[in-house]
């Protein structure tokens, strides 16, 4: 069992969320993030799922999704060079006399100060989700008062096909070489 | 030409092919029912929309046609629900329709309205809320296509009010269902290269046939790769028809209530070839310890079954017609009578125990009503049965010899589905001789639409199988909860009479003597005759292997020849 990162895209209709949301929940499935958005086609939204599964689970993950009328292409980039991003914003409290000290951290990060009050201060980072758990550990001593995370998205490495495009010819597909398809 | 939303409607289902429903008006349904009138279709009006469900999936599983159910909003779509997840489960393709408040009132807790693309979306493959004139014929036409394409399925089409009263133009082809963009697959030459290897070097194989050799038309294609390789069969309950029961490869049906010679086949094979089944719990008992020694190659046109409840060592994903004709060439002919030997060796022990050597006791058995059912109709008639006891019974002494002459609700177990499946298979096959075997409980869940078999003016036979209690649960009380009988006995009316207060014809028959006569002259009777046949009360199905046990720990029939449960 380890975390899948699956690309999927899907018609941009009414109720296709809900279709897949009833999917994991009727077939028991355990989903750590889920992100949703546009792509560069109009009528296609993006999806991006982090299931925890081992890879037989994988291949009947993505086979349960082509199930669905509305998924136009599902892609497991787990062993695919990928760049993944997290974003969140973090508000913690922040005394005047400690203030200088979560500057500081924020510089190391990376990250950004994007609202201030006389006591909190928000902080907007993205990376990889050991980033921003790294800021988040060294931040919760001063108090963390609220968060807001997206969830993984992800990208395949340029080289790559583009993981949202449906697959362009015939795929032998799946990790196991002794399960093959054909309709 | 412009037309309404509901011309539209029958438009696409006649160009569909569809000649028959099954329904029941209502308000938010009414401008289809009205626009009904002017095309050539029969409308069977049901009792319950259950019984409209389950007609439609008969009338499918009779002919491998789609079939059709309409019903209104909110309550006549609700209940439904049985009847589509009934349809899911054993992968029948119906499309249902539906009507639903005005699109302005959606939303809005309107009289009559239910959230029904919802409620039904986990049990249908895809459904539809359409709420204009011009989007009735795509999801029509889409619909058609998605129930009976890949692994069949339902479709519900719920269809606001407006929708169906505006008009529009309309163009059957613009309206053609678009392709949904999938990845091409194609078969591993590795996999397949892989299942022939185990295939050709099989000692013990057994081949698993599921309800797919049915759907997929393959019955010929699997006779010819058994009989090639001289494979034995064993049939999951959906795949009994799909190969003749009279074969000499046939074992006969596996799991909870297989024969002991065909679980115990299964146990000591080698290889497994699975072929459009997908391991049901109650075909496999204790995953842990199920086929221990065995290979298996499975066979399947939906690859999410591929490894789902057993893992495999080869998945082959398409039609299993097609996939076995590209096998066949390369298998290797026979040489298998070591094992086929050693399975009728433990068919002989266990025909000691087989009911039908009981004599006459004066006990009227419930298995022996079947088997004579089975020879009073020459095997051919089209029997359609509920869930229990009785089904395991018919599975065990109705022996089939041609597909889709047996339609039982396997993997859902809905009870009350026999009489309202065996209208719509006598709808679609007028010319066959059709029977309704159903438990004295299941008949009464549905028993209302003998008032449709009377309207109809339908030629179908019934057999109830009476005896006092929830037969099958009774089973696992006297089992599993020491014979505390929690809500077993069942109180019926006389069905008799019920028949007659139909304008059917009824018979009560409590002799073994008296079976085959009143089979006979049900037969002859033009009309639906109710057989009310009074059995044992406290008859067992063996043998029995139960729930989550070992598929060989099997509960044998008792020997020699006792099987009332004071016996027992």
């Amino acid at each position: 069992m380890k975390p899948h990162t699956f690309v999927v895209t899907v018609e941009d209709l009414p109720g296709v969320l809900n279709r897949i949301s009833s999917l994991f929940r009727r077939r028991n499935y355990n989903i750590d993030s889920l992100t949703v958005g546009h792509t560069e086609r109009p009528g296609v939204s993006r999806m991006t799922f982090v299931v925890l599964t081992d890879t037989p689970g994988a291949d009947r993950f993505a086979a349960n999704l082509y199930k669905l009328v509305n998924v136009i292409s599902v892609a497991d980039i787990t062993n695919t060079p990928a760049v993944y991003r997290d974003l969140a914003m973090i508000k913690v409290a922040a005394p005047q006399e400690r203030r200088p000290e979560i500057v500081h951290l924020v510089e190391v990060f990376r990250a950004r100060i994007v609202d201030l009050s006389p006591e909190s201060l928000t902080i907007e980072i993205t990376g990889g989700e050991d980033k921003i758990d790294g800021l988040l550990d060294v931040l919760r001593p001063y108090g963390v008062l609220e968060m807001a995370r997206t969830g993984r998205l992800a990208m395949t490495r340029a080289a790559r096909a583009n993981a949202s495009a449906p697959a362009p010819g015939p795929v032998a597909d799946t990790h196991d070489p002794q399960v093959s398809y054909s309709v | 030409m412009k037309r309404t939303g509901a011309q539209i409607l029958w438009e696409c289902l006649v160009r569909e092919g569809v000649t028959t429903v099954f329904g029941y008006p209502g308000g938010a349904i009414l401008p289809a029912y009205d626009a009904m009138l002017d095309y050539p279709i029969r409308h069977v009006l049901v009792r319950h929309e259950q019984g409209a469900t389950h007609m439609a999936d008969g009338y499918a599983r009779a002919s491998g046609r789609v079939g059709v159910a309409i019903a209104t909003s909110g309550p006549g779509a609700t209940n439904m629900v049985t009847g589509i997840a009934t349809a899911m489960m054993d992968s029948v393709p119906i499309v249902c329709i539906t009507g639903q408040v005005g699109s302005k009132l959606i939303g809005s807790d309107g009289f009559q309205e239910t959230d029904i693309t919802g409620v039904t979306l986990p049990v249908t493959k895809h459904n539809y809320l359409v709420t204009r004139a011009q989007d009735i014929g795509p999801a029509v036409r889409e619909a058609f296509h998605i129930a009976s394409s890949g692994r069949p399925g339902p479709v519900l089409i719920d269809i606001t009010k407006d929708a169906q009263q505006s008009s529009c133009e309309f163009d059957w082809e613009q309206a053609a269902p678009k392709p949904h963009a999938r990845p091409e697959r194609i078969v591993n030459p590795d996999s397949m290269a892989t299942a022939l290897q185990l295939i050709n070097s099989a000692q013990r194989p057994v081949i698993l046939a599921g309800h797919g050799v049915i759907v997929s038309n393959a019955s010929a294609t699997v006779r010819e790769f058994a009989e090639r390789a001289q494979i034995p069969i064993a049939m999951t309950l959906l795949g009994i028809g799909g190969i003749p029961a009279s074969h000499p490869l046939n074992l006969g049906m596996m799991g909870m209530h297989g024969e002991a010679w065909v679980n115990t086949a299964i146990q000591e094979a080698d290889l497994l070839l699975a072929f459009g089944m997908r391991f049901d719990d109650r075909v496999t008992g204790n995953l842990k310890t199920y086929a221990p020694n065995a290979r298996k190659v499975h066979i399947d046109i939906d690859p999410a079954e591929i490894g789902k409840n057993v893992p495999v060592d080869v998945g082959l994903v398409g039609d299993l017609g097609t996939m076995l004709e590209s096998l066949l060439p390369r298998v290797a002919p026979g040489g298998r009578d070591a094992w086929l030997q050693h399975i009728n060796g433990m068919k002989g022990e266990s025909a000691v125990r087989d009911i039908k050597n009981l004599p006459d006791d004066g006990h009227l058995y419930a298995a022996h009503v079947i088997n004579d059912l089975w020879q009073a109709t020459d095997g051919r008639a089209i029997v359609v049965t509920d869930v229990g006891q009785h089904q395991m019974w018919e599975a065990q002494y109705y022996h089939h010899d041609e597909p889709r002459t047996l339609i039982t609700s396997g993997g859902l177990g809905t009870m009350g589905f026999a009489l309202p499946a065996a209208i719509g298979a006598k709808m679609a096959r007028p010319e066959a001789e059709v029977w309704v075997v159903a438990g004295d409980g299941g008949f009464q869940m549905t028993m209302p639409e003998l008032a449709t078999i009377a309207q109809e003016k339908l030629d179908i036979n019934i057999a109830i199988i009476n005896n006092g209690y929830l037969g099958m649960v009774r089973q696992w009380q006297e089992f599993f909860y020491e014979r505390r009988y929690a809500a077993t006995p069942l109180l019926s009316p006389d069905f008799v009479k019920l028949a007659e207060a139909f304008g059917l014809a009824g018979a009560a028959i409590t002799r073994r003597s008296e079976v085959i006569p009143a089979i006979e002259s049900a037969r002859q009777h033009a009309g639906t005759v109710v057989l009310e046949f009074r059995v044992e009360q406290e008859d067992t199905v063996y043998p029995m292997v139960p729930a989550g046990a070992d598929l060989h720990a099997m509960i044998r029939r008792p020997s020699p020849l006792v099987e009332t449960a004071e016996d027992a």
